[in-house]
């Protein structure tokens, strides 16, 4: 890997974050505006000895990733909406089956097949609630070429770490974007390896109870065998469909995402800390958000920046500290319905001044626009 | 007072303006600048509107795209079109007079990118002749510095097929500004 600052896409930098947290499969089916994460990886993934495979649609993508991590290679796929839409029921599976693997999804303008080429953040509410049955799914969102690549290391160790999926929550703008980044050398960021069996193989249980809620993950083949189901499963993996055992099983898969919350959930915030004016955002549309904040600053208005890096689970402390000192909360994002907004009115209260700026033509949301809710 | 330049290449799908672009970006970080290059196209892989963007600025570049052009290169009437009016607001912008009707005003400056790259043999190569125009007639970017990206970049022998259409392109802008 080059070491000096060279002009990456954010598709080419995601499939880099990915090779660099030790990513050695990827299955997928080419789609506008992810393909060249498809690409870069049939060009470098079998030079390192991993593999990639395209395949005959995104429901047989996701399971082949879901294959191929319970075989043991950190694995992931990169789709857009009408792909990620038929992942959802594999996606289930492997938060039901605790796989860990990383699903990328470079949003663009919908419904359905939509404006393919041109941005949305619309798929926000999707990746939390796509499947039936509740559960916690992790999504971060990346701003810049550089958070590209940091947040898809991020987003495996987190699938590592917790044995779950992760998504990474991009935008076309983003993903078609190039900018300047310095890869970093390899031990230079952490790399966060799943937790393998140890001991006599006869008593391992895949879905055991653990400290923090995450069992050791075997791989098959190993000898310490695993049999992995979607229906409800008791700690050995198998058929157990008593209500004891399916309250113990749903509250540790539940009970993971609370105890590592410090790790998952990420936020930075920009001149936030006196902001009466306060930009609620995530991904590309922070950067609007940021230069709009300066301007604000500039004629004397105290005015700062939230940028929510993990969008689920949600920021609600950060959310309340920052927008809780702030007069009016501007929720800027590419969607129609103000999937973000209805969520930091959730935490702010019915009395708050929370304001939405919506773009759902596949335009960009430029600091004008955000500064037309003042 | 930092070095900033905001550029919009724009034409039409396949004449290769989002390479340019990149080839651009590419040549800037070489200089140690920072830069951002967004793209905004349609559907088709030929025709409708093709655009890039690419910011050039040595301080970070926090808002992505181009708010008030420096230089605009227009590789379609429809392009033109759109652009023409930002030479009204100080942009120089640069058109291929092979597809674009010839039209007086300051600020804007026409040469036929299209008619030359025939000439060398491959209309293909329209956009690098435009590219070497841009960079001679703007001062974002020195010849060299694109040469050398181009040669990185492309095998032989399409490497001197660019660089030809590149240096034709720059000569081209330098006899303009010499006549001005």
């Amino acid at each position: 890997m080059k070491n000096y600052a060279s002009l990456l896409q954010g598709n080419e930098a995601m499939a880099q974050g990915a090779l660099y947290a030790g990513a050695r499969f990827y299955a997928g089916y080419p789609i506008t505006p992810s393909s060249e994460i498809a690409q870069e990886c049939s060009k470098v993934m079998p030079k390192l000895g991993g593999v990639y495979m395209q395949m005959e649609d995104e429901i047989a993508s996701m399971a082949a990733i879901i294959g191929a991590s319970l075989a043991g290679v950190k694995s992931f796929t990169a789709t857009s909406g009408p792909g990620f839409s038929l992942m959802q029921e594999n996606l289930g599976l492997a938060i039901m089956g605790e796989v860990p693997c990383v699903v990328i999804d470079v949003q663009r303008s919908g419904p359905s097949t939509g404006l393919a080429t041109k941005p949305a953040q619309s798929d926000i509410m999707q990746i939390r609630w796509g499947r039936h049955g509740d559960q916690e799914l992790i999504a971060l969102s990346p701003s810049s070429v550089g958070e590209c690549f940091s947040l898809t290391v991020e987003a495996f160790n987190l699938a590592e770490k917790l044995r779950t999926p992760v998504v990474v929550a991009a935008d076309e703008i983003v993903a078609h974007m190039r900018e300047n980044i310095l890869i970093p050398e390899p031990g230079e960021v952490e790399v966060f390896d799943r937790r393998k069996p140890t001991g006599d193989p006869a008593a391992y249980l895949p879905f055991g109870p653990a400290p923090d809620g995450v069992p050791p993950i075997s791989s098959y083949g190993s000898d310490y065998i695993m049999h992995v189901s979607s229906s409800m499963h008791g700690p050995d993996g198998y058929s157990n469909n008593g209500p004891d055992n399916a309250a113990r099983q749903i509250a540790r898969k539940n009970s993971k995402f609370e105890h590592h919350r410090a790790e998952i959930v990420k936020t930075r915030t920009y001149e936030a800390d006196d902001a009466d004016v306060l930009f609620v955002t995530f991904g590309t549309v922070t950067r609007a958000a940021r230069a709009a904040a300066r301007t604000l600053r500039e004629s004397g208005v105290r005015a700062g920046v939230l940028q929510l890096i993990t969008v689920w689970p949600f920021a609600e402390e950060a959310v309340a500290e920052f927008g809780g000192r702030a007069k009016t909360v501007v929720v800027p994002e590419m969607n129609y319905h103000g999937q973000l907004a209805g969520e930091v009115k959730k935490v702010l209260g019915a009395g708050a001044d929370v304001r939405r700026v919506n773009s759902w033509n596949g335009q960009i949301i430029t600091p004008r626009d955000i500064l037309r809710a003042i | 007072m930092t070095k900033r330049s905001e550029i919009v290449l724009a034409g039409s799908g396949g004449q290769g303006v989002l390479l340019s672009g990149t080839l651009l970006a590419e040549a800037a970080i070489q200089e140690g600048s920072n830069v951002v290059q967004t793209v905004s196209y349609g559907i088709a892989t030929r025709g409708g509107t093709s655009m890039t963007e690419v910011i050039i600025d040595d301080d970070e570049i926090v808002f992505q795209q181009v708010e008030k052009p420096d230089v605009v290169l227009a590789m379609s009437p429809e392009a033109m079109t759109k652009y023409e009016g930002r030479a009204a607001e100080g942009a120089l912008v640069l058109y291929d007079t092979t597809l674009v009707a010839e039209r007086q005003g300051e600020n804007l400056r026409g040469f036929p990118f299209t008619d030359t790259a025939v000439k060398l043999g491959n209309v293909g190569l329209a956009n690098i002749v435009a590219l070497g125009f841009l960079c001679g007639a703007s001062g974002i970017l020195s010849r060299e510095r694109l040469e050398a990206v181009i040669s990185e970049r492309f095998s032989e022998p399409r490497r001197t097929a660019n660089l030809t259409a590149l240096r034709s392109g720059a000569d081209a802008a330098a006899e303009a500004l010499a006549r001005v």
